[in-house]
């Protein structure tokens, strides 16, 4: 099955998100469709998918013109989306899942499980898809959560399947796996839509690519013919440096030591397992790790947020295991969180609210009961020009600002400081090249200054180009560690052990 | 070979489960020595309890527990419940010993104000059934409606619109009219508060709010400025109790389940077809979806919105039966604000049985229990003041809900309306 995009505009309001976009696919073909953050590639994929309407333009579907009201709609036409943020439901089972929507019914309208199995593990034999039908999706890792994901898509016989940004959550070794099902699909003469803004996956995996810049395509090649130069140059719209330069690794006094640090989930469960690390004051210790290995619970527990149920952090020679989050801050512990838009600002105050959510009690902001809101703003537009924030002013609400700017807004608030130690978790999650790139430098300043940084990511790439020290994380605890400063890391060796090997 | 080295080591980790542990143990202590000083010391003879009635087919002889051995065995069990919560940390146990534990208080209870006396257990099982059937229905739509996320604080208003409407028709067309309009009177009343949130996407807590408002003022008003002058307005006929055949005549549980009006049968299919309908069904496994991940059951074609307009309305009506059973299941007249807050007690139901129907029939007969309880109690003359045993449903609630339940889990999307751009 062939399907053609012509002149598709998208708008949300004022906001353009696809202007005449065309694209092509063909049955047996893998496309790669390589954009930024907020570059329309998802939206464009909705409007495919039917979660969308377009404004403009129109779908082909082998040289007919169809129109989807509904996601109904494009499953019946053959087209399904396996979406970035799984659409599964964690308490129902995998055969649940899989036939939501198109269940088999016995008399009464009683739903024959047995048959829903059946027919599950059919499909996952098919395709090479390991998949046990009658276990919960939430007990499932996210490896195996994608395979149930795309089996949903097989099971409504979908021509074409669209794979937004799949490797997001994968190890190295588990995106092997699942680019061994893409090709298989491939060439069973399903038609693919490959999501990403991984440089080296797209060329690796796809037939073709198509490079989506400010919603609309701004180059299409054979991988043959593409370098990952050219790519990021098409993405990006400007020459792009891969390389972050650092000054020669000169490590200090020991900053953070944590000792068999042991932190429970909500549920009890244990998230941290007796881990232990240590800071230094000017270097950057980079945990990697599959997400949901405890980093989150690590974090939280490092910086106050999460009661700590045995071991010790010490932080500058005093013991701060039960600190309050404040005592913390006072110590000079800067926290870039994991999320910005839940715990990192609050979206409806204004730029310079936010720049003083931790320090609007110190003797500069506050006279009594009373913030000196002149104060503020003067600081707020001070710390805004020196951490390129480009906001309309400090009055703006946080939340109107650009994801990059929001991030670069924490860091500032968070940097201004007078720190010894950033705590980052996914510093650049999300955010566009310029911004990654800028909030890099300065996490590579703090470190030069002399602090310490501990960054959590689960971009490996980003850990291996600015991390000191790389600590594996596995199940709760480090797994390996490797001296990034003495010469470059052995990628699949962090990759093994991501997935536990080293264990 | 492991030796001990190579064991991962073991430290004393510091959960929450063991304070939870040690506050139960307490609790338990606590009850040992209420029974052993406040109950036993005055306990002399024995407690005659009648397991049947004098009209029943097949008479059991009456139960004679003798009140003073009971009530120091009791005392010496429950303390033995606590010590080992200290001793042993819990763990899964806190939630059962905690439940048994109550359990025994209660018939150390029952067994102190019955002392020297006789009392019927049939009786009160019988009026604990009765008793749960509004907080059951009410705990039902509550399912209902939360298992597609639409958190339905209107309960309370529609059971009151539903007694309001089951008097009024049913003393102008008779009881199974009466019936009929108070069911689609709260369907309606569903249908709106779906409209409200689902539609409109009004502050769920806050629609339901304004329902039951606006419920008690009409009715309050109409009963009180209509119903005074036109006594015939507010005079239905009530269903009576029909006996079924044979298992009607099995002791104790015969009157407990087999001798009632149609209210509890009423509320007891329901409670089996709901359960069918939300666990075994294509339907009720949409429903659950909604609940649980609205936007990817959006994505696989499933109708959010109607799904949600469909269940709360149902739910509605489920609440308009309920409703009925105040007038046309038990006195036949409306009083203003007869309900009592069973519909809040209902949703509490819901909770404790973990937004499961056959969960909230279960929470809801505990209800029903502490509701019969203390008016056995207040006609057992026991020297505590009948203002404190009408508190003893509410102080079950709170026992229940705040102590009790642990984590129950909610509808993942419990409460957020459905953006679909």
């Amino acid at each position: 099955m062939d399907i053609e995009l012509r002149g598709i505009t998208k708008r949300f309001g004022e906001v353009v998100a696809n202007e005449g976009v065309n694209l092509r696919v063909r049955a047996g073909e893998v496309l790669g469709l390589l954009g930024e953050n907020g570059a329309g590639k998802s939206t464009l994929m909705n409007v495919l998918c039917g979660l969308y309407r377009p404004n403009e333009g129109e779908i082909l579907i082998d040289g007919k013109p169809v129109a989807f009201a509904s996601p109904a709609d494009a499953i019946r036409a053959g087209i399904g989306m396996v979406h970035q943020h799984f659409m599964l439901v964690p308490v129902f089972t995998v055969a649940e899942n899989v036939v939501l929507g198109v269940e088999p019914v016995g008399r009464l309208d009683r739903l024959d499980r047995a048959k829903a199995s059946a027919e599950v593990a059919a499909i996952s034999r098919k395709y090479g898809l390991e998949v046990d039908p009658d276990t919960l999706v939430e007990t499932l890792p996210v490896g195996v959560q994608q395979r149930v994901e795309i089996i949903k898509v097989l099971f409504r016989a979908a021509d074409v399947l669209i794979l937004d940004e799949p490797t997001a959550v994968l190890t190295p070794q588990e995106v092997e796996d699942f680019f061994a099902v893409i090709r298989a699909l491939r060439d069973a003469g399903k038609a693919l839509v490959f999501i990403t803004h991984k440089l080296n996956e797209i060329l690796d995996i796809s037939d073709r690519i198509a490079v989506i810049r400010g919603g609309r395509i701004t180059g299409e090649g054979r991988p043959a013919d593409l370098t990952p130069k050219t790519l990021a140059e098409m993405m990006v719209g400007r020459p792009v440096s891969f390389d972050v330069t650092k000054t020669p690794f000169s490590p200090g006094r020991a900053l953070l030591e944590v000792r068999d640090l042991t932190v429970l989930r909500d549920d009890d469960a244990v998230a941290v397992d007796h881990l232990n690390l240590t800071v230094h004051s000017g270097e950057i210790v980079g945990i990697a790790g599959v997400q949901g290995n405890g980093q989150s619970a690590l974090i939280e527990a490092l910086t106050g947020l999460r009661r700590v149920a045995g071991g010790t952090v010490t932080f500058d020679g005093a013991d701060i295991t039960h600190a309050s989050v404040r005592a913390r801050h006072r110590a000079g512990i800067a926290h870039i969180p994991e999320d910005r838009q839940k715990s990192g600002l609050i979206p409806k105050f204004t730029v310079a609210e936010n720049m003083v959510l931790d320090t609007y009690y110190d003797d500069r902001f506050s006279r009594g009961p009373s913030v000196m809101w002149d104060h503020v703003a003067e600081k707020a537009a001070e710390a805004v020009m020196d951490f390129d924030v480009r906001t309309p002013s400090v009055y703006s609400a946080a939340g109107h600002l650009s994801g990059g700017n929001q991030q670069k807004l924490v860091v500032a608030r968070e940097l201004s400081r007078d720190t010894l130690l950033a705590i980052a978790g996914q510093p650049t999650r999300g955010l566009d090249v310029g911004s990654i790139e800028y909030i890099h430098k300065r996490l590579i300043e703090a470190r030069d200054t002399g602090d310490g940084v501990l960054m959590i990511s689960s971009e490996l790439d980003e850990i291996l180009s600015l991390a000191d020290r790389i600590l594996v994380m596995f199940k709760g605890r480090v797994v390996a560690e490797f001296d990034a400063a003495a010469g470059p890391v052995d990628k699949g060796a962090i990759g093994l052990a991501m997935a536990g090997a080293a264990a | 070979m492991t030796t001990a080295a190579d064991l991962p080591q073991i430290t004393k980790l510091d959960t929450g489960r063991e304070r939870q542990a040690r506050i139960a143990g307490a609790v338990l202590v606590a009850l040992s020595v209420l029974v052993l000083f406040i109950f036993a010391p005055g306990a002399t003879g024995s407690a005659t309890f009648r397991l049947s009635r004098p009209t029943d087919a097949l008479p059991l002889p009456d139960l004679a527990v003798p009140s003073s051995p009971f009530l120091y065995i009791a005392a010496a069990f429950l303390a033995f419940l606590g010590a080992r919560q200290f001793i042993r940390g819990g763990g899964r146990w806190t939630a059962l010993s905690l439940g048994l534990g109550f359990g025994i208080a209660v018939m150390a209870l029952l067994v102190w104000a019955a002392t020297g006396k006789a009392f019927s257990l049939t009786g009160m099982l019988q009026a604990t059934m009765v008793r749960a059937v509004p907080i059951a229905l009410g705990g039902l739509a509550g399912v209902l409606s939360e298992r597609v996320a639409v958190v339905n604080i209107a309960i309370e208003g529609m059971l009151l619109a539903g007694a309001f409407t089951g008097a009024l028709v049913g003393s102008l067309m008779g009881g199974v009219s009466g019936l009929v309009a108070a069911v689609a009177i709260g369907g309606l009343f569903g249908f709106i508060l779906a409209a409200l949130v689902v539609t409109y996407r009004m502050d769920q807590i806050i629609a339901g709010v304004v329902i039951n408002l606006f419920v008690l003022g009409l009715t309050s008003y109409v009963s009180s400025q209509v119903f005074q002058q036109y006594r015939s307005l507010n005079d239905a006929p009530v269903f009576r109790a029909v006996k079924i055949p044979l298992l009607g005549d099995i002791p104790v549980i015969g009157p407990m389940l087999f001798q009632q009006n149609i209210f509890v049968y009423g509320a007891l299919i329901m409670v089996a077809v709901a359960t069918y309908y939300l666990f075994y069904t294509r339907y009720g496994l949409r429903a659950r979806a909604v609940g649980e991940h609205p936007r990817a059951a959006d994505t696989l074609g499933i109708d959010v919105h109607r799904t949600r307009y469909i269940n709360v309305t149902v739910a509605g009506m489920v609440a308009g039966f309920g409703g009925a059973w105040f007038t046309l299941g038990a006195v036949g007249r409306f009083d203003e604000g007869m309900t009592g807050g069973r519909g809040f007690i209902g949703l509490a139901a819901m909770i404790f049985g973990r937004w499961h129907p056959v969960g909230a029939l279960a929470a809801a007969l505990v209800f029903g229990f502490a509701d019969s309880l203390q008016q056995k109690l207040a006609l057992l003359q026991t020297p505590i003041p009948s203002e404190f045993l009408a508190m003893a449903p509410y102080i079950a609630t709170i026992v229940v809900v705040a102590g009790l339940i642990g984590r129950a889990r909610a509808p993942a999307a419990d409460g957020q309306p459905y953006v679909k751009e």
